[in-house]
């Protein structure tokens, strides 16, 4: 996108800290439980009898359900690359400072891992892993791990033959000292860039989980569980499906706007050194 | 014939003037060296003439391009496009890049008859190869079937011109065709490239930013400074009298074999001037050791002297007399 | 063709690499195999007679050895739910994977190319900046949610394509593209995008060529400069992204094989890890590795039909 995105720039920002807000507060608004059951009103259209966005084909508040629903996503899209970053980053910086032996091993165990599709790499790790939430987030970030550490390797070893790191070198600075002080905070940047993106995956990658009905265990509602609740009744009810999907796709652009303006500014940044 | 052309490239918020009113006539089976320094524009008006200029350059009135009496730029950009690479062909500076790495050089050869001459592929093919060695290079028949990194630098310039030459052009364009090249091969490339022009009567303009390259070369010579034409005459003329003083710095940055060994090469003071923003009066007066007052206040036009065909456009020129 | 061969020690390493990662992966699983087979309420008898007749008593590596040695003769076991060999199970569920990989990607390259030559060629023209805009919407798209759009609008709606269901290439070639349309499109809509990227961004960097002012010298028209001098040049980055994508749809298409109930290769996939069936998970995954590192082997082969230099043992384009 270009500079004139800034009005678009600032609806992304508002769109996150409201759903964030909604997020936190979820409990307290007065809306039904999010698996509470209203007997006479399956797949109500949204406004009707109380329920602001209708509710899904058992009955349930689809409002109170994206709430709570938003709880996941972004508990999962904010941790999950931590983790990631924090793995991948640690093997990524030790295999491009050390090379050697250990390098190898690591780059055999990135390339292992890459060579299975994304999804399906997850499906296993979650299946092995189990589906509460700490352990799917703990899945994500595991899959998330070798795409870091190759980027992080590749940083490294260029930062690594830069003169500051010889001049730190020869000033008797030891290793641990070198990767916290002049490699750390050079690869740091570009990698806080590319955590956006990642959440934006990762909001995807719960979601399509949901989907196939592998992430939290219901009756906790998770928006890909919902658009595949919706399924069934998609031809007379479509908003049981296209709520929690539209509400997605708002959620996962706007994190994806503000990645890609955080790129340029990184980009320019980059340019003027 | 070219009539106050201009080509005008926007650029933020100014305009780059990278040519700027520029005339000339150029009969057939003559030769038109246009000199310079890199930036002067040159290379944007060889482009002019062939239609190449980018897509944002604006080409204002009143200027006019007239080639064998059509204004090109009257024409239909279908006609136009028929005309280049059929009618007027063109050499261009690297022949490292100006083959498409991907494609077999016969082919790249063929292109231009098929499509403006309508040949078959087996016809386009003999006629490719008698190109092949017209430009002097040996085994043409199998060397056809080359891609271009199978060939020195010197063999693709060769192709570049066999491919200018494929639909017997009435104009050839060199753009500075020798400057990429060891300068073993430059002069081989120049006596060929002389030859042809010679052998089929065609016109030639040949862009270079050295003097000496178009000393026996060129009939004509029109030196460029900051996208004008500020000296021009025929070559003879112009070397036993510049008037210019930018020719004749020009002139002394020529390197020569009878220089004592450790003579240190001239170079022209200070920088090719912003193009997108000019000074007023003559371009080349802050880099002129002979400016005065009128130079900066005042732009010369490009003016006859005493020899019908040498114009020049200075206030001060020098003195006339064989070079000193 | 050194190149190649070196491209090939890579690929065995990380295949043999796979096998490995597979095998342990699952085999270090908590719930034993023994117990899937024998079911909840088994007595510790049956579990030792399975595990016996699974050779589940043997340590890993004698285990790996023994799995490996069959996985090369084909064998890639039994499945622990249904009894059936799971090599028959994948090659019968291969089919409708390799159709929608097919066509999909022929989908992607259908709007891809166009797009990204017309971008190219007028770079920030209205039509370069309303695909790169609703590229970047559709990337943000989940692939199910899109995917349920389509099936709301052209199977439920305007009844064009059934909502869900494979006919088989054997039910007759209309009805089976047909079944495979609206998967494909799903699926294309979002890859697109990717493709078109790298080919625009390519093609930009050619087009600033001097080949490319030459051939406009020749006054060749528009269309041929870029389709026979532009394009095949401007490939490099495009067919790494096609090679990623074409593996990537083999078992990752997981999504949508399971809301169109495609039998392919991710929904066996997803049915033997519903089931808790080792075996047919380990089957599953190990071909979609080996697919994928087949094919990114192919395109690395593919370099060298797009450029002779690289044919020749010269230098490689970054």
């Amino acid at each position: 996108m270009d500079r004139k995105a800034g009005g678009v720039f600032w609806l992304a920002v508002a769109w996150l800290v409201l759903v964030a807000a909604l997020a936190v507060s979820a409990a307290w608004w007065p809306l039904p439980a999010p698996d509470q059951i209203d007997w006479v009103r399956l797949t109500a259209k949204p406004g009707d009898g109380g329920h602001l966005l209708g509710t899904d084909s058992l009955g349930r508040d689809i409002a109170a359900r994206l709430l709570f629903g938003a709880r996941v996503s972004l508990f999962v899209g904010f941790l999950a690359p931590c983790i990631g970053l924090l793995a991948g980053g640690l093997l990524g910086i030790l295999a491009g400072f050390y090379r050697g032996t250990f390098d190898a091993l690591i780059v055999v165990i990135i390339d292992t891992l890459l060579a299975l599709p994304r999804l399906v790499l997850l499906l296993v790790v979650a299946f092995v892993f189990g589906s509460s939430l700490f352990s799917l987030t703990l899945s994500l970030g595991i899959v998330i791990a070798p795409s870091v550490a190759r980027i992080v390797r590749a940083l490294t070893i260029r930062i690594a033959e830069r003169e500051f790191i010889l001049a730190a070198r020869a000033a008797g600075a030891s290793d641990a000292a070198i990767i916290l002080r002049e490699i750390l905070p050079n690869v740091l940047m570009p990698m806080l860039v590319y955590m956006l993106v990642i959440t934006a995956l990762v909001i995807v990658a719960e979601g399509s989980l949901g989907f196939l009905g592998l992430s939290v265990a219901s009756p906790m509602p998770s928006w890909g569980g919902m658009i595949a609740e919706g399924r069934d009744v998609l031809a007379e009810h479509p908003h049981v499906s296209m709520i929690p999907a539209a509400v997605m796709f708002l959620t996962v652009l706007a994190v994806n706007l503000l990645g890609d303006r955080m790129r340029g500014w990184l980009d320019v940044r980059e340019s003027q050194l | 014939m070219v009539d106050r052309l201009s080509v005008h490239l926007p650029c933020g918020e100014s305009i780059v003037r990278a040519v700027d009113e520029v005339s000339f006539t150029l009969e057939r089976g003559q030769t038109l060296a246009l000199v310079g320094e890199s930036g002067c524009g040159k290379s944007m008006l060889c482009r002019a003439i062939m239609g190449l200029v980018p897509g944002r350059a604006l080409l204002p009135a009143p200027g006019r391009i007239v080639f064998a009496g059509q204004d090109l730029g009257a024409l239909e950009a279908g006609e136009r496009a028929g005309l280049c690479g059929g009618r007027i062909g063109m050499v261009l500076q690297d022949p490292l890049s100006a083959l498409n790495p991907v494609m077999k050089i016969g082919r790249q050869i063929a292109e231009p008859m098929r499509h403006h001459l309508g040949m078959t592929r087996v016809q386009a093919r003999q006629r490719s190869i008698e190109l092949l060695r017209a430009v002097g290079i040996a085994q043409a028949a199998t060397r056809i079937d080359c891609y271009p990194h199978q060939l020195s630098g010197g063999m693709r310039q060769r192709v570049v011109i066999a491919i200018a030459l494929a639909c017997e052009p009435q104009l050839l364009i060199a753009d500075e065709p020798t400057t990429a090249l060891d300068v073993t091969v430059q002069a081989e490339i120049l006596d060929l490239l002389a030859d042809l022009q010679q052998e089929r009567s065609m016109a030639m303009i040949l862009v270079s930013h050295n003097l000496g390259v178009v000393a026996g070369r060129a009939h004509e010579t029109a030196v460029m400074y900051a996208g004008r034409i500020v000296e021009q005459a025929p070559t003879g003329e112009l070397f036993a009298r510049m008037r210019m003083r930018y020719t004749r710095a020009l002139f002394d940055a020529i390197p020569r074999l009878d220089d004592p060994a450790q003579a240190t090469l001239t170079a022209i003071d200070g920088q090719s001037p912003d193009l997108a923003a000019l000074p007023d009066g003559c371009s080349f007066a802050p880099r002129c050791a002979h400016a005065e007052a009128r130079c900066t206040g005042e732009a010369p036009t490009l003016v006859s002297d005493g020899h019908a065909r040498h114009r020049h456009a200075c206030w001060f020129p020098c003195a006339v007399g064989p070079t000193a | 063709m050194r190149f190649v061969g070196g491209k090939f020690l890579h690929l065995i390493v990380v295949i043999l690499a796979v096998t490995v990662l597979t095998f342990a992966m699952l085999d270090l699983l908590p719930t034993s195999a023994a117990y899937a087979v024998a079911g909840a309420n088994a007595s510790a008898h049956d579990i030792a007679a399975i595990q016996e007749d699974l050779g589940l008593g043997d340590p890993a590596l004698v285990r790996y050895g023994k799995w490996l040695a069959g996985v090369l003769r084909g064998d890639l076991g039994v499945s622990l739910v249904s009894g059936q060999p799971v090599a028959q199970a994948v090659a019968s569920h291969l089919p409708a994977t390799v159709e929608l990989v097919v066509l999909a990607q022929l989908f992607t390259l259908l709007i891809a190319v166009p797009v990204g030559l017309f971008s190219a060629w007028r770079v920030d023209s209205r039509f370069d900046r309303f695909c790169s805009a609703l590229g970047f919407g559709l990337t943000s798209i989940p692939s199910f949610a899109l995917a349920m759009v389509l099936v709301y609008f052209l199977a439920l709606k305007l009844k064009w394509f059934p909502a869900v269901g494979y006919a088989p290439l054997s039910a007759g070639i209309w009805p089976n593209l047909k079944s495979l349309f609206l998967p494909a499109v799903s699926l294309a809509l979002v890859e697109w995008v990717i493709l078109m990227r790298v080919l625009r961004s390519e093609l930009i960097a050619t087009l600033q060529e001097d080949f490319i002012l030459l051939a406009r010298a020749k006054g060749l028209p528009a269309w041929k400069i870029l389709l026979q001098h532009a394009l095949r040049p401007s490939l490099f980055g495009a067919l790494t992204v096609f090679g990623l994508q074409v593996g990537n749809l083999i078992g990752g298409a997981v999504i949508v094989e399971q809301l169109f109930a495609l039998p392919g290769i991710g929904r066996l996939l997803l049915a033997g890890i519903f089931a808790q069936d080792f075996t047919m998970v380990q089957g599953c995954v190990l071909l979609i590795a080996v697919a994928y590192v087949a094919v990114n082997f192919l395109v690395d082969v593919g370099y060298g039909l797009l450029d002779p230099r690289v044919r020749c043992g010269g230098v490689v384009r970054g």
